[in-house]
């Protein structure tokens, strides 16, 4: 089959964010495999920008719908939207980042276009003309593989999975069209709190410092934060210290909260409960420091430091602002 | 208003998961199951809202295997007035032919108000919510942790949590929400619950006829990693942590 793949891409309205290049990286990928072409969608405040900037990263045409009803933060608009301009060019596989909002839309596209789902691939490889998908399941305790039998097929691509397009190729065509209509089941939002400072999403981040319950209390969780301060990452928790109170849900890294694939992954006082391990497993590198050296976070730690992380923290903290100078 | 929660069995959080050596499912020996976590917390606020008088009545829906009924009966121990048993005939059934499975069901059930967990705990696909809302033609909304209605209302009200930001959103009925942690703490089913269970009524169905858009090659235990290497104890062993950050994880 030749290939009509198209990538949504993911902005924050302003740009495009890393795992939308990651998404045309893997559509290069598959095109060159299957013969075919790419094509990327963008939806909502700032699109038409956003579609600009992605112009010369591979695809053939940028699709961009703004306006009307994908004027809300709201995900089905933007999901009727991005199966509409699939239905147009005849999508054969379409592409999500999955990242919070990009696994929400990836199932009402598929809903509404009756299409098959693999949501949170970390691998795409061609045999026979046939999509072969891999995915971590059970939190990543096991892997599953599967082939792509029916078209149209949603692909959701784990970040960091991934390599980003290289930018400076062809200036894709950029095609407006018109937002979808209004649907009276269509929900409204009423009021809308937006935090004060914008942080990287867990699972995108390429550099994770997590805390347990080694750090003994909230208070010292900032321990936690200037590490992931000085290396440029992003803050988790165990299960533990959500559990307690100490840290929002949105933190948590494990089974019953954010899966992560980072650079980088730091654990600080976590012991590594299985459903905390399974969060975490397919970090690139793992550093765990912990004052008991029995604690199996070392069992799958890259690198390990047994002892205070009172004492060990602040020590690395001052040593990695130092290095920086 | 009727509620209707999807409701998933899998393997407890803290279980060894094993895939069997022909890749075609996992060991179930020694294994315990559960509810999905987040489909309990829709079961907790699907009965705390019957308590209040704005549900009328609620009912579990699930497509899995027959040992699900362990779950169903679970369910309505805790207070949920009936189940509605999908009982799975086939060994692996993907998220599309879930999500049609599960919309004909409820379209039987005449359902309101359909709660779904944000994702379902074992396969992680956090899909099918999303393709039931469109299957249906249900107003949507994701990541709930806060959900409010009238009794006799024409809709509902849900604060949504997305990246940090949190949404006070109107839905209309039919609704569909997904659930995200903070929206109820699940109870411990009564003794007086638990027997109240056996008499509920527990339908069992054929899933229907739906077919896979994908198929199972492989289910197979994730690559193992390399042994670590331990750079020592205590503050000492910073100076070499950095020269590893810097010089073979290169992200200094």
């Amino acid at each position: 089959m030749t290939a009509i793949i198209l990538v949504y891409l993911e902005s924050d309205g302003v740009a495009l964010r890393k795992p939308a290049l990651e998404g045309l990286g893997a559509a290069a990928a598959l095109a060159a495999s299957l013969g075919g072409e790419v094509h990327g969608v963008v939806t909502g405040a700032g699109a038409a920008a956003v579609a600009q900037s992605a112009a010369g990263c591979g695809a053939k045409t940028i699709h961009v719908v703004v306006g009307g009803s994908v004027a809300t933060s709201l995900p089905s608009p933007h999901g009727r939207a991005v199966a509409a301009v699939s239905k147009e060019i005849g999508a054969t596989l379409i592409l999500f980042p999955a990242t919070v909002r990009g696994r929400d839309l990836l199932g009402l596209v598929a809903g509404r276009l009756g299409a098959g789902a693999a949501a949170d691939a970390t691998g795409i490889e061609v045999a026979g003309g046939v999509v072969r998908v891999t995915r971590p399941v059970y939190a990543g305790k096991a892997i599953q593989v599967i082939d792509v039998k029916a078209t149209p097929f949603c692909i959701g691509l784990r970040p960091n999975s991934f390599p980003a397009v290289a930018a400076g190729g062809a200036a894709a065509a950029i095609v407006s069209h018109a937002a979808p209509d209004a649907a009276a089941s269509d929900a409204t939002v009423k009021e809308s709190k937006v935090p004060e400072k914008k942080t990287v999403d867990l699972t995108e981040a390429a550099i994770v410092v997590s805390g347990g319950r080694g750090l003994k209390g909230p208070e010292h969780f900032h321990l936690v934060e200037e590490l992931a301060a000085a290396l440029g990452g992003v803050v988790g928790a165990s299960r533990a210290v959500v559990d307690a109170g100490w840290r929002p849900h949105g933190e948590q890294v494990g089974q019953t909260g954010k899966t992560v694939s980072p650079k980088l992954y730091v654990a600080v006082g976590i012991s590594g409960a299985i459903q905390h391990l399974a969060g975490m497993s397919s970090a690139k590198c793992i550093v765990a420091i912990n004052k008991d050296a029995e604690a199996p976070i070392f069992k799958i730690a890259d690198y390990g430091i047994v002892g205070d992380a009172f004492e060990i923290v602040p020590a690395l903290v001052a040593a990695l602002r130092a290095a920086k100078n | 208003m009727h509620a209707v929660i999807c409701m998933k069995r899998v393997p407890d959080t803290t279980a060894n998961v094993k895939p069997l050596a022909n890749g075609r499912g996992i060991e179930s020996q020694g294994v315990e199951f559960i509810i999905s976590t987040y489909d309990e917390m829709a079961i907790e606020r699907a009965i705390q809202l019957q308590e209040a008088k704005v549900v009328t009545k609620t009912t579990v829906l699930c497509l899995g295997p027959k040992d699900a009924t362990k779950e169903l009966r679970k369910a309505l121990a805790l207070g949920v007035d009936e189940a509605v048993h999908l009982v799975e005939d086939r060994e692996f059934r993907d998220p599309s032919s879930t999500a049609e499975c599960l919309a004909a069901a409820l379209r039987d059930l005449k359902a309101d108000l359909v709660f779904c967990g944000w994702k379902a705990i074992d396969d992680d696909s956090a899909v099918v919510g999303g393709m039931l809302a469109e299957k249906l033609g249900f107003s949507y909304a994701s990541f709930v942790v806060k959900l409010d209605a009238a009794a006799g209302a024409k809709s509902v009200t849900v604060h949504r949590e997305v990246e940090g930001a949190t949404e006070v959103v109107e839905m209309p009925l039919p609704a569909l929400v997904t659930v995200q942690k903070g929206l109820a703490e699940p109870r411990f089913a009564s003794l007086k619950g638990i027997m109240a269970s056996k008499k509920k009524p527990l339908a069992e169905k054929p899933p229907g006829g739906a077919e896979n858009a994908s198929d199972l090659v492989a289910l197979r235990p994730p690559p193992a990693r390399p042994a670590g290497r331990m750079l020592g104890q205590g503050a000492a062993a910073v100076p070499e942590l950095v020269r590893v950050l810097r010089d073979e994880v290169h992200v200094l």
